[in-house]
Order: structure tokens, then C-alpha cells, then sequence
């Protein structure tokens, strides 16, 4: 193999498993020792100029960066990497004062923002401190898209949606709300330099089997249910609640109805457990609240008396699974089970849906009317509209949203100023040593072994009677820190200096996961099966140094190792060293070295 | 500095036969100097056991002082220790051995401890052939009192201090070879695919077993003018043979070009694989293995590897015929039979 090229950005941002896997990069464990130090606000911070909602997505993010989490590779189960963001948000300090602060001198270009969903304030935040006039426009009453409509407020409450989405909104954004766009021709009309599409995919899939005319009044689209809950719409539900699918939107929809009067309510999902699409965490969350979660039972017919809806009939079936991994589920031949239901709830999927934006204006579209698209840049065929978050490429997450978010205002305001959108702005990168003393580090690299702490939940009672009640209570201080350090650091990176080496094996002998080889060089695919410890999870590299005297090479396997220095601090000559790589994606309005927080 | 060790291990590491992993070998962590070989020879050793899947309280180690003789707080935590005085360690293995010779005794030394302090008690431990692993940690100097030269430092090495010795080195695996040792070997701290399966031969030996292990200080005696430093050794080391160790249950599969390989069969039906790269040296011969020794020192040459074994090694409970039953197991009226027995004995005597 050749020697490892650390100069890449990319190798050690790889070794960092939590924020490479999390789509805006947030600096994981950089904010997880912030929290341990008690410093909330910096904590914050660092959150906020990745990831913008270090609130919101404290208590509900999909939470990527978790099954990457090291941890998880050496223990039972990663870091609570999402619930220690909470801690951060919920014990800050002023933060106001920290963000580019409005007004702004203006640059003369105006950029109207479709939809007011978490892409489009990211894009807002990013851009209006360049000077830009942002005009974002959103059908419902206030900003904040999915997070405000489809979020429940037991799992977010308003208070924090709401001041996460106004320190944006506070930065001179001119918003029109109650406002929906209906037609693309005629904003391209209007004088904006560049359009941006965040309008989520705002349709809700339907289930016509027999039965459904009839029985339509009480069957509801999960997303709209969900929304006409939100904005008090509705406060009432049937006794009996059927809710279909599988996903966290279905999650959300029987939760919801246990706590606005569905006393008996059910979710029946066509396929097996396994399959389901909903977090783990949240299929719990709904069970501790006493929702049974029934499998393999595809629907066949909504039953109507005098009517009226009784109730649904269900099939029953078991997954098969081809050579290719491809699902077709056979009948089992059991009777047809039926389960009465005074509502159902369908949450079977969302699409995406333009019918606002006509077809002759140049923006082509491709399959399941999904925008075709520059995957880097975001641009659509029409040079100055762009899109992002679920309008892009179909639904995904809040985080997603925002990472397209940031990389947008990039192309919008290269495409604003004349510079070619292709153009990219590379990582903020740095790497320095953490030495401080002989055996000291700036860090606490001592391996705390505890087990995940869990996050203790409101009471069941008191919970299910108000839809507003928060069901987390969040980490307290103590847990918090607890928990953070649980995160084994691996932005601390172990570096090489070939030239040092005098090849003594300290390092190899004291490596408690036994990461480190010396050998002679060969082939990848070889060479990992002669090491130490056979390295065969391959999505994780192998750290190659120049040769060595003896003509060996030291081979690191990255996966397992746990930053604890230990290494470095048997290291008689400093060959190793554990050295810090901040790694930040950088902002548009960073562009000139613009201060990145910490 | 760190002080505890992350009980964390590669999850894909496997339990040996009786149900440990490597780390369940393992002590606290070293406090020696970074880099000291001493520390290789503790993680061979912690190799060794976990490979040959001993029960860790099957074994006492023991040792003298010295920065050597602290190590074995550093591997095998679970086993039996007792860290003596200075040059005393034979002496307390000879006692313990001789009250319970179901253990395996792992004696730890210095090149101090042993060739200077405690040469007088070294050698009647070999004379005896008491069985036991006697493993020198051999730096040439005195490395806990910081580095003085030590009755191994060869002529004419300079330590760190600039002095150049002028006296010449004790050969250890000569003299172990000279006073009828059973088993000689030596190795270096930096070459553990031959001190492990040494290690592991040396266990299953029913004998004295010296292991003279060069082991670079890293702090006192690393400098390039010293010929015990890396480097030196690096440049300097050569082997009689490759070398394998075999359990007895486990079939041979080594494969060595006919005529330079020898197999060595041990009491306890494990076998030694030898590729010899010396034609002229036979590990059984105990005069091939002396004139081989002469040989590579005239050339400036370190041979390593192992020099002798005598497979008929007879050790001390053999020659005094005694008891097989360990003192701890036996009653008070066998350990103290009472004045009548002791008038018995002084009877006879008379
Ligand atoms: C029930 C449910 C629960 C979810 N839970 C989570 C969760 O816990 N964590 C997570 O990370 N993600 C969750 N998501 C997904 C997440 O909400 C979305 O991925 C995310 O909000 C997408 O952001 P966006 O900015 O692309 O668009 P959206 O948030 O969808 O915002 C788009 C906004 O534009 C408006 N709009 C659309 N068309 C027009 C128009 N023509 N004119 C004006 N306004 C328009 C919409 O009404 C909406 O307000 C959930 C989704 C659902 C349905
Ligand atoms: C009776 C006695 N004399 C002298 C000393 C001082 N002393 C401690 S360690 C040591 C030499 C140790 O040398 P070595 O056995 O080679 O061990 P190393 O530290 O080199 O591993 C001496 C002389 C002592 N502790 N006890
Ligand atoms: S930091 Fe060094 S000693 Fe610790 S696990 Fe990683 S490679 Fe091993
Ligand atoms: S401890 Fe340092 S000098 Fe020794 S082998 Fe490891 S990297 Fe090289
Ligand atoms: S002084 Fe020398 S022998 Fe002692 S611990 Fe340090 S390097 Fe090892
Ligand atoms: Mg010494």
C-alpha cells in the first residue's frame, strides 16, 4: 500500500465516524467536551453554525451520526450523541449576541425562498449576512415547514421551535406568510437574482382499497392529520384508531391519537418488524405509551355499516426475500383478521409535488416528478432556481434539509456574484497537537466505561393528557456529563512520524484494541488479514506509514481504536503524537475567513 | 499520564481454550520509561500465556529489584507474584518451588539483579536445575539506579554517561551453559516471533530455562556507541534457527527443508521446530552450541534463538525424590509430625 496521505482533508474527517456520517458535519465530539467543560453556550454554538436548530434536532434528529458512532463498534451502544445536543441548548446561555448581528449593508440582489421548512431558513441564515434581500414565502401562519406541521409538540415544543427559527427570521428576512405560491412563471416574473425551491414533498400518499368512497370521511392522510392537529384544526379522534405504516410519520399519527381521544389505538403495518422504516427509538417511545404495533397484516378492505366505518380487514402474510435481497410477501393462508376502527390514519409515504410550477419554464423534472438536478450545486436546469431538503430529492430528515441548505447558498451566491457555481468552498481544516505536558493532554483521554444513560420521560399520565406536554425530560447537567464522556474523542487523531520511529513496539504492546502493526508492506486485501488483529471491517481505512529501517511499515487500522493516546504517551520519541482535526464545512458567509466558532 | 487501562478490547478478538482473552493477561499499566524493552518482553509474555492457554493462577511470578524486576506488575495480574530483594529471587523461587511444585515459576531478573548482586544464587538455581523460567531482562546497565554499567555491558560500550566499559561482559548464556543449565536461550526484546514460541518452549521445560533477553534502555543505555541500544542489536542480531513451538495435541505443520531442521521433543509431548541456519550447530549438543556462542562474539555478532536443551532434563523434585503433594495440601500432622518424629530422625542420625 502507499503511505497514508493525511494532508488529504477527507482521511482524518473519515476517522471522525459521528460527523462524517452526519450530513452538515456537525464537529461532534468538539461540542460533546464543550458540554463536559459546562460550556453550554460554546456548545451551542458550534451546534448552530453547523446544523442552525441545535434544539430542535436535540430532540429530533434522525441522529445519522449514531449507528456510525464508534462507540458502537466497542460496546453495546453509541454515544447519545442527539440527546447531548439537548444539553447544549437547554443550559446556554445568551446566544444572540454570538450570531452576525442584523442589519446587514445590503449587495443589491434579492432571492426569493419558496417554502419556510428548515433548507430555506438555512439558506436565509447563511445568505443574509452577505447583504442579500430574502423573501421567503410559506402557506401556514408562521416558519419552520415539517418541524412546525408534522413535528408533534410532545416530542418539540413551540417555544423552542420557535426561538431557534426567529434568530433567523431576526436577521431581516422579509416573510410572507399565509401565502402559497401557485405559480413558478410568475415569481420568475418578478425581479429576483435567484430562486429557491424548499417546499418539502408535501403529499401524502392515499390508500384506495375497496371500501374507501364510502368510508372516506373518517380516513385521514397521516400529514394532513398531523398538521390540522398542529394548528388546532382538530382536538378529536375516534375511540377506536387504526393507524397504517410503518414509518416515524405513522409513529407520530398513533401518538397523537392517544393523547386527542383514541383510546384503543393500533398500528398495522403490512411488512415485518425489521423492515419497518421507523427509528427504533421512536417505535419504543410509541409502545411505552401502550400502542401495540402489528406486523405482516397488508389492509384488503375498509368495512362500512349503515355507512359508516366499522373497521378494517386484514390479510395475513410472511416476507420472503430473493438472492437479491428483493421483499415479496406470500400469503400465509391464515384467516383474514378484522379489527374495528371508528378512524383510520394512513401514513404510508410522502411525494414530492410541484403542481405550482408549470412545465414550459425550463425546470425539467425527472422520475416520481423529482426535480432534475446538479447533486453538488443544486441547480435546477433553469440557471436561477435551485432547490433543497425534501423538494431535492424526496423526503429525507431535518438535518438533510439543512445540509442542502448550506451547500444552495454556496451556489446561489456564486451564481449571484459571477462565479461559477461549480466553483466549491473547501473545508475550514486544522490539525494541532494536544500535547500540554510530558503525559498530558488538553483532552481527557481516560476510557469511562459506563453504559448509555438513558434519558428519563415525563410521566405517562400527565403526558398523554396534553399533547403539549414534552415526553423527554432531557439529560440533566449530571447525566449530561455523564454521557459525554462516554465519546471516546475521535477527532484526537494518532499521528505518524515515520522518521521518529525506532521501531521499540511500545506502541503495539500497550494498544488495548490491539490497532497497531508492524510488518512488511503488501497488497490491501492481504495485508488486512495479516495484521494483528485481521482488519476486516474494510469501510474503515488502514493508516500506512513510509518505510521504516527494518524496511517494515507501521499499519494502523483505524476501526477500534479508541483515541486514548496511550500509544503516544509510550511512545519514546514522540513518533505518535494525538493531535486535534477540526474539520468544518465552510459557510458562504465564512467564505473570507470569517471566524468559524472555537 | 494515564493510569488505568481501557478494559475496552478488539471485539474480535477470541477467547483461548479456558476463556480469556489476551487482556485478561495483562497488568496494570507500565510506569517504566517509554520505549524500554522490558515492556516488549512483559507483552510476550502476556502472548505466551494467552496462547498456550494457561489458567493465569497456575503461575507465581517472581522477581528481585530493579526496573526489570518490577514488570511483573505489569503482565499477568491474576497470577501468584512476589517481588523479593535484590539478587534473592532464585532463593525465594528455589522455597516456593520446593513447597509446591505444581505451579509454573516465572522468575524475572535483571542483568544487575543476576550478574552482579545475585550471581551467587543464580547459579546454584541452575546447578540445581530448579524448575523454573528464568528470564533476564538484559539492558547492560543498571537502569533504575540510571544507568551505570552492569556486569553484561560488553568491553568497550559506551553507555549515555560517554564512559567506554573497560572490563569485559559476563556472558550469561555461556555460563548458564557452562554450569550444565537444561535449557539456554536467547533472544531479543524487540523479536517477538521468536521470544513468544521461547517463552512457551521454556514453560513447558522441566528445568531451568534461562532466557537472556537483550532489552534496550531506552533512557540509560539507547545511544548508538552502546552495543545493547536498537539499533546495534538490530544490526548486529543473528539466529541459529527459526523457531516454532508445538503443543502436544496439535499436529506438525511446518514445513523445513530436509537436513536444516531438527525437532526437539519436550517431557510433556510438545515439540520444539528448529530450521537451523547454522549447519554446524546441533541444539542438543551442548558443545555446537559453545563454540557457536564463541564464534558469533568473535565476529561481533549477537546469536539469538535457542542455544541448548537437554530433552532428558531431570530437575530438582526428580533428584530429591519428593513429595508430590504441594505443602498447602497437606494437614497439620503431615507439615508438623511432632517432637517424637523429630527425635526419630535426630535418632538416626546420630
Ligand atoms: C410526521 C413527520 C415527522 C417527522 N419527524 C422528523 C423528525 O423527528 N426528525 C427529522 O429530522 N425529520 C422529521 N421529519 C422530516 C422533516 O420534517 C423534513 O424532512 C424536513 O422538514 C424537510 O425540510 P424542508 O425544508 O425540505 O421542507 P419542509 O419542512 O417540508 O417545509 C416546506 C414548507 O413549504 C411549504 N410549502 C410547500 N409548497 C408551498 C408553496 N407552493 N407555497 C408556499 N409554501 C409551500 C410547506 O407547507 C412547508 O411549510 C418528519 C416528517 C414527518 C412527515
Ligand atoms: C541490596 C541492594 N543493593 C543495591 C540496590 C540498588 N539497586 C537497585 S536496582 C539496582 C540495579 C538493577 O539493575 P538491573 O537488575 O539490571 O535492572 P534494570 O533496572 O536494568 O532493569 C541496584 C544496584 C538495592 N536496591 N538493593
Ligand atoms: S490511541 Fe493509540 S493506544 Fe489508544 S486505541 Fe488508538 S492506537 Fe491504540
Ligand atoms: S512506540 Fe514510538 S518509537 Fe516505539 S514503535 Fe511505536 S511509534 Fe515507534
Ligand atoms: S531506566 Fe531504562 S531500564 Fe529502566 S524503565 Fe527506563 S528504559 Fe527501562
Ligand atoms: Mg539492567
Amino acid at each position: 500500500m502507499n503511505p497514508t496521505n493525511t494532508k488529504d482533508p477527507e482521511y482524518f474527517h473519515k476517522v471522525v465516524d459521528c460527523q462524517y456520517a452526519c450530513p452538515a458535519h456537525t464537529p461532534v465530539p468538539e461540542y460533546i467536551r464543550l458540554i463536559a467543560a459546562e460550556r453550554y453556550t460554546d456548545a451551542f454554538m458550534i451546534n448552530w453554525e453547523s446544523n442552525v436548530f441545535p434544539g430542535i434536532l436535540g430532540r429530533t434528529c434522525d441522529r445519522p451520526c449514531e449507528p456510525a458512532c464508534r462507540r458502537g463498534r466497542v460496546e453495546e451502544e453509541p454515544v447519545a450523541i442527539c440527546r447531548l445536543k439537548r444539553v447544549a441548548a437547554d443550559n446556554k446561555g445568551e446566544v444572540k449576541h454570538l450570531m452576525p448581528q442584523a442589519p446587514f449593508p445590503m449587495n443589491g440582489k434579492k432571492i426569493a425562498l419558496i417554502g419556510g421548512g428548515p433548507a430555506s431558513l438555512t439558506v436565509a441564515r447563511d445568505l443574509a449576512p452577505l447583504g442579500y434581500e430574502l423573501h421567503l414565502f410559506d402557506e401556514w401562519i408562521k416558519g419552520g415547514g415539517m418541524m412546525r406541521t408534522q413535528i408533534p409538540a410532545f416530542r418539540l415544543p413551540e417555544s423552542v421551535l420557535d426561538e431557534e427559527v426567529n434568530y433567523i427570521l431576526d436577521m431581516g428576512i422579509h416573510t410572507h406568510f399565509n401565502t402559497f405560491v401557485d405559480s413558478m412563471k410568475e415569481v420568475l416574473s418578478k425581479d429576483y437574482d435567484a430562486i429557491f425551491v424548499g417546499t418539502g414533498a408535501p403529499k401524502g400518499r392515499e390508500l384506495k382499497i375497496p371500501g374507501y368512497e364510502e368510508a372516506k370521511d373518517n380516513i385521514h392522510i397521516g400529514i394532513e392529520y398531523l398538521a390540522d392537529v398542529a394548528f388546532e384544526h382538530r382536538d378529536k379522534i375516534g375511540k377506536n384508531v387504526i393507524v397504517l405504516g410503518g414509518g416515524n410519520t405513522a409513529m407520530d399519527c398513533c401518538r397523537t391519537s392517544k393523547r386527542i381521544g383514541g383510546e384503543t389505538v393500533t398500528v398495522v403495518v403490512r411488512s415485518p418488524r425489521k423492515d419497518m422504516k421507523a427509528s427504533p427509538w421512536e417505535i419504543e417511545d410509541a409502545e411505552l405509551e401502550d400502542i401495540p404495533i402489528l406486523n405482516n397484516m397488508p389492509p384488503k378492505e375498509f368495512v362500512v355499516e349503515n355507512g359508516k366505518l366499522t373497521g378494517v380487514i386484514f390479510g395475513k402474510v410472511r416476507a420472503e426475500y430473493d438472492e437479491n435481497g428483493k421483499r415479496s410477501l406470500i400469503p400465509t393462508g391464515e384467516p383474514d383478521e378484522f379489527i374495528p376502527a371508528d378512524d383510520v390514519i394512513i401514513a404510508i409515504g410522502q411525494d414530492n409535488a410541484f403542481p405550482w410550477i408549470e412545465r414550459d419554464l425550463g425546470i425539467e423534472f425527472g422520475k416520481w416528478d423529482i426535480p432534475v438536478l446538479d447533486k453538488t450545486t443544486f441547480q435546477s436546469t433553469l440557471p436561477n432556481v435551485f432547490f433543497g431538503g425534501d423538494a431535492a430529492f424526496g423526503p429525507e430528515n431535518v438535518i438533510t434539509a439543512v445540509a442542502h441548505g448550506h451547500q444552495a447558498a454556496v451556489s446561489i451566491h456564486h451564481f449571484c456574484q459571477g462565479i461559477p457555481v461549480t466553483e466549491r468552498l473547501p473545508p475550514f481544516t486544522n490539525l494541532t497537537s494536544q500535547k500540554m505536558g510530558i503525559h498530558e493532554w488538553t483532552y481527557d483521554n481516560g476510557i469511562a466505561h459506563d453504559l448509555r444513560y438513558k434519558v428519563s420521560h415525563e410521566e405517562k399520565k400527565k403526558s398523554l393528557a396534553n399533547r403539549k406536554v414534552e415526553v423527554e425530560l432531557g439529560f440533566s447537567e449530571i447525566e449530561g456529563f455523564k454521557e459525554a464522556q462516554r465519546c471516546l474523542n475521535c477527532d484526537v487523531q494518532t499521528v505518524f512520524t515515520t522518521s521518529l520511529c525506532i521501531e521499540c513496539d511500545a506502541c503495539v504492546d500497550v494498544c488495548p484494541t490491539d490497532c497497531i502493526t508492524f510488518t512488511a508492506n503488501g497488497e490491501e486485501e492481504e495485508l488486512r488479514k495479516r495484521l494483528t488483529v485481521p482488519a476486516m471491517n474494510t469501510t474503515q481505512d488502514l493508516y500506512v506509514s513510509d518505510v521504516l529501517p527494518t524496511t517494515r511499515v507501521m499499519i494502523k487500522d483505524e476501526d477500534v481504536c479508541l483515541h486514548c493516546g496511550l500509544c503516544s504517551e509510550r511512545c519514546p520519541t514522540a513518533a505518535w503524537d494525538m493531535q486535534k482535526y477540526m474539520y468544518n464545512v465552510t459557510k458562504v458567509y465564512q467564505k473570507d475567513g470569517e471566524k468559524v466558532c472555537c | 499520564m494515564s493510569y488505568l487501562k481501557p478494559l475496552f478490547h478488539h471485539p474480535s478478538l477470541k477467547e483461548n481454550k479456558v476463556g480469556y482473552v489476551k487482556a485478561d493477561y495483562e497488568g496494570v499499566i507500565s510506569t517504566l520509561c517509554a520505549g524500554c524493552g522490558h515492556d516488549s518482553i512483559s507483552g510476550a509474555i502476556v502472548q505466551a500465556c494467552y496462547e498456550v492457554s494457561l489458567e493465569p493462577h497456575r503461575l507465581a511470578k517472581l522477581s528481585g529489584i530493579g526496573c526489570s524486576s518490577k514488570t511483573p506488575t505489569y503482565f499477568l495480574s491474576n497470577s501468584h507474584g512476589f517481588n523479593s530483594v535484590h539478587g534473592r529471587m532464585p532463593s525465594i523461587t528455589t522455597g516456593a518451588n520446593m513447597a509446591n511444585k505444581h505451579l509454573i515459576y516465572l522468575g524475572v531478573s535483571g542483568d544487575g539483579d543476576t550478574a552482579s548482586i545475585g550471581m551467587g544464587q543464580f547459579v546454584h538455581a541452575i546447578r540445581r536445575n530448579l524448575n523454573m523460567v528464568y528470564i533476564v531482562m538484559n539492558n547492560g546497565c543498571y537502569g533504575l539506579t540510571k544507568g551505570q554499567d552492569s556486569a553484561t555491558a560488553d568491553f568497550g560500550s559506551i553507555s549515555k554517561t560517554g564512559e567506554s566499559n573497560p572490563y569485559n561482559g559476563i556472558d550469561l548464556a555461556g555460563l548458564a551453559l557452562e554450569l550444565g543449565a537444561s535449557f539456554v536461550g536467547r533472544s531479543f526484546s524487540g523479536d517477538k516471533s521468536q521470544l513468544v514460541p521461547m517463552i512457551k518452549a521454556a514453560m513447558s521445560h522441566p528445568g531451568f530455562a534461562l532466557l537472556d533477553v537483550i532489552s534496550p534502555c531506552v533512557t540509560f543505555n539507547n545511544n548508538k556507541e552502546s552495543t545493547k541500544s536498537y539499533s546495534h542489536v538490530r544490526a548486529h542480531i543473528e539466529s541459529t534457527s527459526e523457531f516454532d513451538f508445538v503443543p502436544e495435541e496439535k499436529a506438525i505443520e511446518v514445513d523445513y527443508a530436509a537436513g536444516d531442521s531438527a525437532e526437539v521433543e519436550l517431557f510433556d509431548g510438545s515439540k520444539i521446530l528448529l530450521s537451523k541456519l547454522a549447519p554446524d550447530w546441533n541444539p542438543t549438543d551442548k558443545f555446537t552450541a559453545v563454540n557457536r556462542l564463541h564464534e558469533a562474539k568473535s565476529n561481533g555478532q549477537i546469536l539469538t534463538g535457542l542455544l541448548y536443551i537437554n530433552p532428558e532434563s531431570k530437575d530438582l523434585h526428580s533428584m530429591l525424590n519428593t513429595s508430590d503433594k504441594a505443602f498447602n495440601a497437606m494437614d497439620e500432622t503431615d507439615l508438623c509430625p511432632g517432637s517424637m518424629e523429630l527425635e526419630k530422625i535426630n535418632q538416626g542420625l546420630r
